[in-house]
């Protein structure tokens, strides 16, 4: 339960260095820089780009495959979701509904 | 720094508390999973204990954690992390201007931080870096509450998902909560035709990519959903400066 080898804690540190370099990799240099013109057009679609990619692949696929949508239970849950949102706005009841359409359909018909 | 009293005071500070509070449900949920799998992949508690409070990075550490266990050399674990961070590498291109006022060991901690969300709801909330001292302070007073929720969710959430990890099985599938937080906060985002755009061309190519190694699948998307935008973009520009305000 407590055990701790060497190697474990070594690559556990390392991770926590990437963890900052890569979140800030970019504030490190105090040097005069900007960004081109274009990247930071770029930069007005790379946030929700970012997030779509993440979230996507998450709802439709399932091993690396992509899911059949009318058994799984994620599919469902996300369309409540989203109608919850275009209705309601918040966040917050995005999951809970979200939720309570999907753990019956995952717990109880194994979706 | 949320432990300077002037950033609280703040009315910006609470804002970003509110803001993110709305979807700490979710951000706990994905917590919660992440302890409890990390602990049935094979971590000991103790290293899945100092992996939650090191590395600070849910999909980092659920890539890492096979790898781990199964014997990969220590430079390849490193090198995949890195991969699956490389977003937040295009994240802090886009807040360097936000940040370069602040000395440098307050930019590593504000970037260590920062998370997916936190990126999302400051970039949304102030489109433009600040220019006064005061619009400065309100800027990373916003960054600072929205964080500090942020943490205490997910690091609550991780450490109880550690404690319990042979309570909670993982087939429950509680961490869909924190994808739909997601998803709410990208409908959130969707307030644009060409942001729409991004994310059909993101999504699309992520689940194409889907086989790439390192999670680089995420970096195809963006970089294929900018380039789609910046073309459709350059190619109504020409019809008038109206065009720019359509987006």
């Amino acid at each position: 339960m407590f055990d701790l080898d060497l190697r474990t804690l070594i690559t556990i540190l390392a991770l926590g260095v990437v963890s900052v370099l890569t979140r800030s990799l970019f504030f490190i240099s105090s040097r005069p820089w900007t960004l081109p013109r274009w990247a930071q057009r770029g930069l007005n679609y790379a946030p929700i780009a970012a997030l779509a990619a993440v979230v996507i692949p998450e709802v439709v696929m399932a091993q690396g495959a992509l899911v059949t949508p009318w058994s799984d239970a994620r599919v469902y849950a996300t369309v409540a979701g989203l109608a919850w949102f275009y209705w309601q706005r918040g966040v917050l009841g995005t999951i809970i509904v979200g939720m309570a359409v999907y753990l019956p359909l995952h717990l109880g018909l194994g979706w | 720094m949320f432990f300077q009293k002037e950033i609280r005071r703040q009315p910006e500070f609470w804002e970003g508390v509110r803001d993110q509070s709305n979807v700490s449900m979710g951000i706990a949920a994905w917590g919660l999973m992440t302890g409890v799998a990390m602990v049935t992949s094979g971590l000991s508690v103790l290293e899945a204990v100092l992996m939650t409070l090191i590395v600070f990075a849910g999909s980092a550490q659920l890539a890492a954690v096979p790898m781990l266990i199964g014997g990969a050399p220590v430079w390849v674990i490193v090198a995949a992390a890195f991969c699956v961070n490389l977003r937040f590498v295009v994240f802090s291109a886009h807040l360097r201007p936000y940040m370069m006022h602040l000395p440098l060991w307050q930019r590593l901690v504000s970037g260590y931080v920062m998370v997916d969300l936190t990126y999302v709801f400051f970039t949304r909330r102030f489109p433009v870096p600040g220019v006064t001292d005061q619009e400065r302070l309100s800027q990373q007073a916003y960054m600072m509450g929205n964080c500090a929720i942020n943490y205490v969710a997910w690091m609550g959430a991780s450490l109880l998902g550690i404690a319990l990890s042979n309570a909670i099985p993982p087939a429950w599938g509680l961490g869909f909560a924190g994808i739909l937080a997601l998803v709410g906060v990208l409908a959130s985002m969707a307030t644009s035709g060409l942001r729409v755009v991004s994310v059909g061309v993101a999504g699309t190519a992520a689940v194409a990519a889907w086989a790439l190694p390192l999670k680089l699948n995420i970096v195809v998307a963006i970089a294929s959903a900018v380039a789609v935008c910046l073309v459709i973009e350059s190619v109504r520009a020409p019809r008038g400066p109206s065009g720019a305000h359509r987006v």
